[in-house]
């Protein structure tokens, strides 16, 4: 809770790390500039790219009191306006699952390796970085939350798996090591309501810490606030989701 | 996400960008979220040059109903001028 006569302070950068096969890559870093032990969140941006709401909600997460890292899944496929690179890796099929994972891993050490950390850390992903948040809380150990964020193809048909997904993320819930809070939209194509039930029984019959929300009036994407798929009460309710739960597992 | 749908095909031709005219050699059709067009999903078309280091690129985003338009007016104009004897 901030009131208007605390003090309030921010450092955001970039940065450089050392990512899955200790590539060099960079990442997004914001933080609080207070002395006391923070959680941590990584940020797992979705397959429009390292883009400008990424670093936004970077900050967002900073501003709300934890040390927050995106780091940029597509270094590797060069550098220019992100739409471009992300136009580039849409057309390779995106980017290998255990590279994102050993990115992520990699991001998720920094943030517990900084002096003022409290040990604790949470993944969150929207979109293609929501499947991989959850991806990475049932295949990375060290995690203490996931914040899965309309994850489409968390539940695949064998013919939609590749070389660079392989497994469909389904099948490692067994693996889960953390609660999760999944924010969905029941006109969203995909995840479709169906498939976001599969993911939930699947939960279920392991006996998972899950709270899973569906918004009736918003399909996909709905915190984007320049897209037509913006939905600002389902918006507000899923932010204030989001930090409740997060106050509560970190 | 993300549909993932995305089809390649090689072509020969020219497009300008905000660098000036450059030579293209493939075109990257997705069918998944535009970046700028206010719609959920899209036909989006990406006139790449093909082992550029510099990314170039011509990006079209259209409705999947102004995508079906636009290959019959494609069609049309290739018909008018195999009838006139143009090559094709």
């Amino acid at each position: 809770m901030y009131i208007t006569n605390n003090y309030e302070g921010m450092l955001a950068e970039t940065i450089s790390l050392t990512g899955h096969n200790n590539d060099e890559i960079n990442a997004y870093f914001a933080r609080p500039l207070n002395t006391k032990p923070v959680p941590g969140v990584v940020l797992i941006h979705h397959l429009p790219g390292w883009d400008e709401w990424y670093k936004e909600t970077t900050r967002k997460f900073a501003h709300h009191g934890f040390a927050s890292i995106s780091p940029n899944l597509y270094f590797r496929d060069g550098h220019g306006e992100p739409d471009d690179i992300a136009a580039k890796v849409r057309a390779q099929g995106g980017v290998p699952d255990s590279q994102v994972i050993g990115d992520v891993t990699k991001a998720m050490q920094y943030i517990k390796n900084l002096p003022y950390s409290n040990g604790k850390v949470a993944v969150f992903g929207t979109c293609s970085g929501g499947r991989q948040a959850f991806l990475a809380g049932c295949t990375v150990k060290g995690f203490d939350a996931v914040i899965e964020c309309w994850g489409g193809r968390v539940v695949m048909q064998k013919e939609e798996l590749s070389d660079k997904q392989p497994v469909s993320p389904l099948d490692y819930t067994k693996d889960l090591t953390c609660p999760i809070l999944g924010l969905f939209g029941a006109e969203d194509e995909s995840p479709t309501p169906e498939q976001v039930h599969i993911h939930e029984e699947e939960l279920k019959k392991h006996n998972k810490s899950y709270e899973f929300h569906m918004y009736e009036s918003a399909g996909h994407g709905f915190f984007y606030y320049d897209k037509p798929v913006y939905r600002p009460e389902a918006c507000q309710d899923g932010w204030e989701k989001i930090f409740d739960f997060l106050e509560r597992k970190l | 996400m993300c549909t993932m749908i995305i089809e390649k095909t090689k072509v020969q031709g020219s497009g300008k960008g905000n660098k000036g005219w450059f030579k293209f050699s493939q075109a990257n059709v997705s069918f998944d979220h535009p970046t700028h067009l206010h719609q959920d999903y899209s036909i989006n078309i990406d006139f790449i040059e093909d082992h550029s280091k510099e990314n170039k690129r011509i990006a079209i985003e259209l409705t999947p109903k102004s995508a079906k338009d636009l290959i019959h007016t494609i069609l049309k104009s290739l018909n008018k001028g195999e009838k006139m004897g143009l090559k094709i």
